[in-house]
């Protein structure tokens, strides 16, 4: 699929940045979001090329707009709910409790 | 950005994965224990030191680097490092000639086992989309002067083969243990973005 993720030869960019001494995970939910991926893919079935898809067909402004594992989070709630496993309104919901202070 | 342990309020991307984890806990499909102990791996036990002791073989044992460059799959494994996102592996040999460099200009492919996981900048815009076209460019920013008559080669990786860079040994190590090799050798230099610099050209900060 030709899409904003296809960026190779693309300009305008900036230049590299590398940080000194970078740690593997920038903040510690980058971590969790990494071993979901290792931990649900099994149970739910899906690919790589499935999740790779859900990023690929992100509007580009919020592709290019967001972190890494960001792209991960917007692929984990495609697949899980095109499943039936977790739909979006469940994970609204828990995210509002969890807002409100509970677990 | 925020430090993991900053009083900073917490972003909307961590509360929606600390959710999706409550929920898949909740419903048993996941044991968190499982997913400490995936961060720890990656965070402690897979990284590019392992890929520094094969690239420290292939030096100091001509039949494994010969091993390596034929099937390097199989070589990496005689080291112990195989496994997810490392099932099909090319080792890439830089020379006087020619120098490699690896990106994946989609997304973020990157040999697992034998390097980690990628470095922000890796799996960034301006290093997918410029490294391509302008490969001495981007060489450059990492400070890696390449003179015109050495050939950049640019190999842009998929999700089903990944590549290591072979870098060349430097001069002045020929005394060197294997171990004392291995810890010249950097990750950037494995990617094909730096190369491994020897004793005598290590600079005083």
């Amino acid at each position: 699929m030709n899409g904003i993720h296809d960026l190779g030869g693309k300009h305008g960019y900036g230049p590299v940045l590398p940080e000194e001494a970078e740690p593997v995970f920038q903040e510690a939910w980058e971590g969790r979001a990494f071993a979901l991926f290792a931990s649900t893919f099994v149970f739910a079935g899906y690919t790589v090329d499935e999740f790779r898809h859900a990023i690929e067909k992100m509007p580009p402004a919020h592709y290019l707009d967001s972190s890494y594992y960001e792209h991960w989070l917007v692929a984990f709630e495609e697949v899980l709910a095109r499943r039936g496993i977790v739909s979006r309104e469940d994970l609204d919901a828990r995210v509002a409790a969890l807002q409100g202070g509970g677990r | 950005m925020n430090s993991a342990h900053s009083a900073a309020p917490e972003s909307e991307a961590a509360l929606r994965v600390r959710a999706l984890e409550s929920l898949l806990v909740d419903k048993e499909l996941i044991d968190p224990k499982a997913l400490d102990a995936l961060v720890d791996t990656y965070e402690h036990k897979v990284g590019p030191r392992n890929g520094a002791k094969v690239v420290a073989r292939a030096w100091v044992d001509p039949a494994y680097r010969q091993r390596l460059l034929d099937e390097a799959t199989a070589a990496i494994k005689e080291l112990g490092f195989s496994g997810l996102q490392g099932e099909d592996m090319v080792v890439l040999e830089n020379t006087p000639q020619v120098h490699n460099v690896v990106v994946c200009t989609l997304c973020s492919c990157y040999p697992w086992p034998t390097l980690g996981l990628p470095p922000v900048w890796y799996k960034s815009a301006p290093y997918r989309s410029r490294v391509v076209s302008d490969p001495r460019g981007v060489l450059r920013e990492f400070g890696t002067e390449l003179p015109d008559m050495v050939e950049v080669r640019v190999w842009d990786t998929t999700a089903e083969l990944r590549y290591l860079v072979l870098p060349e040994r430097p001069p002045g190590t020929e005394a060197f243990s294997e171990e004392q090799l291995a810890a010249l050798v950097t990750r950037d230099s494995m990617i094909g973005v730096t190369r491994v610099l020897g004793p005598e050209s290590k600079v005083a900060p």
